[in-house]
C-alpha cells in the first residue's frame, strides 16, 4: 500500500498536469486563444447547437423524383440509339409507367438489332448493367432499373449534392457549416450561430435546374388554365404571368437546358433598373442558344427554374454572344441567391427539409448561464458533503472530482467532441459514479477501522474490497454506453460519448489518484488513527 | 474536526420485514403508472410524433398574448396549436402536430413551421423567435424507434453482464429493478403531462445507469456476505448487507440529488423536465435497490450455495447434515 513506485507517481502527476493544460483552453475567451501561437495545443470543446445556438437542417432526397429523372434520361438515350442504328429502328407506344421504360419495336424483325443497340445504353462504367432488358410478346422491350443502378445513381447524386451545398454556403461567406451525408439519402447541414435559417434553406433547397423552352403560343388559354395541353406541349406553373392565369403552355421539345453555364451574376436591367441575373453559356451552350434564338426570333420563350416559369420574354433579336439576361420580378437578394445557386450547379436531386432544429442565441445563452450556475452550486454542494463527511479523505476525493472534470474536458477537447444538453446528463452520471467510488472506498475504510483493523490495513482493505463493486458498476455503465452509441441517434450518442470517456476517467481519478495521495500522506505522517 | 455521519455506526434497520408491503405498494404504483400511460398517454414532443414547435419570447411585455396567438396561428388552417408557458411569463412554446397528408409530403412539417413563424412575426412584431424544431413523420418515427430500441438494448445488455458476473437470479433482480424505476418514471410523465422528448430518453438512461450502480453495490455486498456467513438465513443476511451499505447509499444519493435539485430550481427551462426525471429516477432507484432487487433474491431462492462450485456444494450439504446430527 505504501509502496507507490516513483515512476508511477511521476506518470500520474504528468498526466494530471497535461489534463489540466488541455482542459484550460475551453475556459479561455476566444480573444486570448487567438494570441496563443499555433502549434501549441489549444483545441477547445465545441458546444452543441442546443447550447450555443445555431441551425441543424436534415435534408432528404426525393428518391422517386430521382427515379423519374433517370427514366426520362434513359428514354432520351434509347430514342437516340434507335435513331442512329443502321438501319434506323422505329419504335412506338413509349411509356414510362410502373418505374420502367417500355416500347414496341414497329418491325418485329428488328427486335434483335434493337436489343443489340441497347446494350451500350444500359451498360455502366464498371462493366455491369444499370438496366435489365426484357423482351415480351415478340416485339415489346422493357427496360427495368437494376437495384444496384438505382443505389449507385443515388449515391453519386448525394455526393455531388453535398458538394453543391458546400459551394453554395461558401459563396455566402462568413458561415462555418458542417455538411455530412447521413444514411443513403440524407444530408445534415449544421450551422453554428445562425438562428434564422430561412435564407439558408432557400439557398440550399433550390434545385436550380434552369431550362429554356419555346412558349406554345397557339395553345387555347382556357385549356391551359385547366392544366390541359395539346400533344407536344406541356403546362407549367407561371405565378407572375401578366395575363393573370398562373399557367403557361410550352413546347416539350426544342428547348435547351441551363446546365451549360460558365457563370452567373446578379445585375440590374439597364432600362428598368430591375434586379436581374446575367448568365454566361459555355461554348456549346452558347451555340445552341444562338441557334434557338435565331430560328425563333419574334417568338416567346419561357425561362423555367425548377419546373416553374419565372418569365417568358419575346426574342427580339438573335442572341449570339452566349450571354443572356434573366428577369422575373426578382429582389436584389433573390437574384443574387439564384446567381449563387446557378454558379454552384444544379442539385442532381430534389432535397427536402425533413427536420430542422434552430436555437436562437438568447435561448442558448440562457441555457449556458443557468447550466453554469447549476453546475457550480451543484459541485460546491458535492464537495462540501464529501469534505464534511470524510475530512482529509473527502478533500482527496474533491481533488479527484475536479481532476475528473478536467480530464473529461481534456479528452473531449483533444477529439474536438461536442458538448450537448444530453452530454451534460452524461456528465452528471459520471460525476455521480466518481463520487460513488470514493464514498464506497471511504465507507469501507470506516468499516474496517470499526472492526479494529490497523490504519494501513484498513486503508488497504478499503481500496481492495470496494474496487470490486466499483469495477462491476462501471463495466455495466460502459456496456450501456457502447450499446447506446451503436443503436442511439444523435442526442443519445452525445450522451454515450461523454459517458464512455467519463467512466474511464472517473475510475482512474477516484481510485488511482486518491490512492496515490492517501498513500503518500500515510507514508509521511504515519497516522496512528484515522479521522474518517 | 467531528465528521458528519448521516447514518450512525451499527445501524440495524429491519428493512426486509416490510418487503411484502413494499412489493405490494410497488406493484400498485406500477399498475397505476401503466394505467396512466394507457389512459392519459404521454405528452410526446415533436421528436417522437413529428410536427413543429416554436419557442418565442415577447420582449418587453408582461405576458405572452396567448389567446391572440392561438387565434392567429389557428387561422393558418393547420389545426389548434398547443401553447405552453416555459420559463418567464412572456415566454411560450407553440406546438402543432403534423397536418393531414404529411405522410405524403415529408417537407410539410418544415413548411408549416415557416408559415407559423412568418404569421407570428407579422401579427406580433415584438416577438423574438428563440427556437424552431420541425420534424417530419418519418424522421420522428425513426427517432422513436431508435430511442426506445437503445433503451431496451442497454437494459438487456447490462442484465446479461450482471447474470454472468453474479448469478441468474441477480440478473433478473437487476432487470426487475430497472423495469420498476422506468415504469414509475413513465407514470410520472403521464401524470404531470410534462413533455416527453429525446432528452428524457437520456434521463431514463441515466436512471438506468444509476439504479444499476446502486443495485450492484448492494449485490456485491450480498455476495460477499453469502460467502462469509454461510449459515445465516437469507432475510437476515440481506438486511445486514443493506444496512452495511446504507451509509454509502444515503451519501451517494444525497450527493447526486443535490446538483439535480439545483438544476430543477435554477437550471435552464429547456431541461426542466429532464432534471425532474433524473431527480425522481434517482430517488426511486435507491428505493428499488433496497426493496425490489434485494428481496427479489429471496423469491428467486438464492442461497449460500449459489457462489460455491458444484462439488463443494455437495460437501457442504454433508457438512450441514453432520452438524445437524451433533
Amino acid at each position: 500500500m505504501l509502496d507507490f513506485p516513483r515512476w508511477r507517481v511521476i506518470m500520474l502527476n504528468t498526466l494530471m498536469v497535461l489534463s489540466l493544460l488541455l482542459a484550460l483552453p475551453s475556459f479561455l475567451p476566444k480573444s486570448w486563444l487567438d494570441r496563443i501561437p499555433d502549434g501549441v495545443p489549444k483545441q477547445t470543446i465545441s458546444l452543441g447547437l442546443d447550447l450555443a445556438g445555431g441551425s441543424h437542417i436534415l435534408l432528404e432526397a426525393d428518391t422517386a423524383q430521382l427515379a423519374r429523372d433517370r427514366l426520362e434520361s434513359i428514354e432520351d438515350s434509347v430514342r437516340t440509339a434507335m435513331r442512329r442504328a443502321e438501319p434506323r429502328i422505329t419504335i412506338e407506344a413509349v411509356t414510362r409507367t410502373g418505374g420502367k421504360l417500355s416500347f414496341i419495336v414497329t418491325d418485329p424483325a428488328q427486335i434483335d438489332a434493337a436489343r443489340e443497340a441497347l446494350l451500350p445504353v444500359v451498360a455502366n462504367s464498371v462493366g455491369g448493367r444499370d438496366w435489365t432488358i426484357e423482351v415480351t410478346d415478340g416485339n415489346r422491350i422493357s427496360l427495368i432499373p437494376a437495384a444496384t443502378g438505382n443505389t449507385t445513381a443515388l449515391d453519386q447524386a448525394m455526393n455531388s449534392a453535398k458538394d453543391v451545398i458546400d459551394r453554395r454556403i461558401n459563396a455566402v461567406g462568413t458561415l462555418e457549416p458542417t455538411i455530412i451525408r447521413q444514411g443513403a439519402d440524407r444530408i445534415v447541414v449544421q450551422v453554428p450561430g445562425l438562428d434564422d435559417p430561412q435564407a439558408l434553406k432557400e439557398l440550399i433547397g433550390k434545385t436550380a435546374k434552369l431550362e429554356f423552352k419555346l412558349v406554345d403560343e397557339g395553345a387555347d388559354p382556357e385549356q391551359t388554365a385547366q392544366g390541359k395541353a395539346r400533344v407536344g406541349s406541356q403546362v407549367l406553373p407561371y405565378p407572375d404571368n401578366p395575363t393573370g392565369i398562373p399557367y403557361i403552355a410550352v413546347r416539350r421539345l426544342g428547348g435547351i437546358s441551363g446546365d451549360k453555364l460558365t457563370g452567373a451574376q446578379q445585375s440590374f436591367d439597364q432600362q428598368t433598373n430591375e434586379a436581374v441575373v446575367i448568365i454566361q453559356f459555355d461554348g456549346e451552350g452558347g451555340q445552341r442558344f444562338a441557334r434557338m434564338t435565331q430560328q425563333n426570333t419574334g417568338k416567346l420563350f419561357a425561362i423555367i427554374l425548377d419546373g416553374q416559369v419565372i418569365s417568358a420574354p419575346r426574342i427580339n433579336e438573335p442572341i449570339l454572344g452566349g450571354t443572356s439576361q434573366i428577369s422575373g420580378s426578382f429582389t436584389v437578394e433573390s437574384a443574387s441567391q439564384l446567381a449563387i445557386a446557378l454558379n454552384s450547379g444544379a442539385l442532381p436531386v430534389n432535397l427536402k427539409v425533413v427536420e430542422e432544429r434552430s436555437v436562437g442565441p438568447d435561448l442558448g445563452a440562457d441555457s449556458i448561464r443557468s447550466g453554469m450556475i447549476a453546475a457550480l452550486v451543484g459541485t460546491a454542494a458535492v464537495l462540501m458533503w464529501m469534505i464534511l463527511s470524510y475530512g482529509r479523505f473527502g478533500i482527496y476525493a474533491s481533488y479527484a472530482l475536479v481532476l475528473n472534470v478536467a480530464m473529461i474536458l481534456a479528452v473531449m477537447a483533444m477529439f474536438n467532441a461536442t458538448l450537448t444538453l444530453p452530454g451534460i446528463a452524461g456528465f452528471v452520471l459520471t460525476i455521480g459514479a466518481a463520487v460513488d467510488a470514493n464514498v464506497l472506498i471511504n465507507e469501507r475504510i470506516r468499516e474496517e477501522r470499526r472492526k479494529g483493523r490497523r490504519v494501513i490495513q484498513a486503508i488497504e482493505n478499503g481500496y481492495k474490497e470496494a474496487s470490486r463493486a466499483i469495477f462491476d458498476a462501471n463495466i455495466t455503465n460502459v456496456i450501456a454506453a457502447v450499446l447506446l452509441f451503436i443503436f442511439g441517434s444523435g442526442p443519445i450518442r452525445g450522451f454515450a460519448v461523454v459517458l464512455m470517456i467519463g467512466i474511464v476517467t472517473s475510475v482512474f481519478t477516484a481510485v488511482t489518484f486518491t490512492r496515490m495521495w492517501v498513500s503518500r500522506w500515510v507514508k509521511r505522517a504515519r497516522p496512528q488513527d484515522l479521522n474518517i | 474536526m467531528k465528521l458528519l455521519k448521516l447514518v450512525p455506526d451499527n445501524t440495524n434497520i429491519g428493512f426486509l420485514k416490510w418487503r411484502n408491503i413494499a412489493f405490494g405498494v410497488s406493484i400498485l404504483l406500477m399498475v397505476a403508472s401503466i394505467a396512466l400511460v394507457a389512459t392519459r398517454g404521454l405528452n410526446f414532443g415533436v421528436d417522437f410524433i413529428g410536427g413543429q414547435m416554436i419557442r418565442t419570447t415577447f420582449v418587453g411585455e408582461q405576458a405572452a398574448p396567448v389567446e391572440a396567438l392561438r387565434e392567429s396561428v389557428g387561422e393558418l388552417g393547420y389545426g389548434e396549436p398547443t401553447i405552453q408557458r416555459f420559463g418567464a411569463e412572456n415566454q411560450v412554446s407553440i406546438r402543432m402536430k403534423l397536418p393531414d397528408g404529411a405522410d405524403k409530403k415529408p417537407e410539410l412539417a418544415n413548411v408549416m413551421a415557416e408559415k407559423i413563424v412568418a404569421k407570428i412575426k407579422e401579427d406580433h412584431p415584438k416577438v423574438r423567435i428563440d427556437g424552431v424544431d420541425s420534424v417530419s413523420g418519418k424522421v420522428s418515427s425513426e427517432l422513436f424507434e431508435k430511442g426506445f430500441f437503445a433503451l431496451i438494448a442497454a437494459a438487456l445488455g447490462v442484465a446479461v453482464y450482471v447474470w454472468f458476473r453474479f448469478e441468474w437470479q441477480f440478473g433478473m433482480g437487476a432487470i426487475w429493478a430497472l423495469v420498476h424505476d422506468i415504469t414509475l418514471t413513465f407514470g410520472l410523465f403521464a401524470l404531470t403531462q410534462m413533455e416527453f422528448d429525446l432528452n428524457i430518453i437520456a434521463a431514463l438512461l441515466t436512471i438506468i445507469g444509476y439504479s444499476l450502480n446502486d443495485t450492484i453495490v448492494i449485490y456485491d455486498r450480498i455476495r460477499e456476505n453469502l460467502m462469509k456467513f454461510r449459515k445465516m438465513d437469507l432475510p437476515a443476511l440481506l438486511d445486514l448487507s443493506v444496512n452495511e451499505t446504507l451509509s454509502r447509499t444515503v451519501m451517494t444519493s444525497l450527493t447526486i440529488l443535490t446538483p439535480l435539485v439545483v438544476l430543477v430550481l435554477f437550471g435552464p427551462d429547456v431541461i426542466f423536465g429532464f432534471s425532474v426525471a433524473m431527480a425522481f429516477g434517482i430517488f426511486v432507484g435507491s428505493y428499488s435497490s433496497i426493496y425490489q432487487s434485494a428481496p427479489f433474491l429471496i423469491w428467486f431462492g438464492v442461497n449460500s450455495d449459489s457462489f460455491v462450485p458444484a462439488e463443494k456444494v455437495a460437501d457442504s450439504k454433508v457438512e450441514r447434515l453432520n452438524e445437524g446430527k451433533v
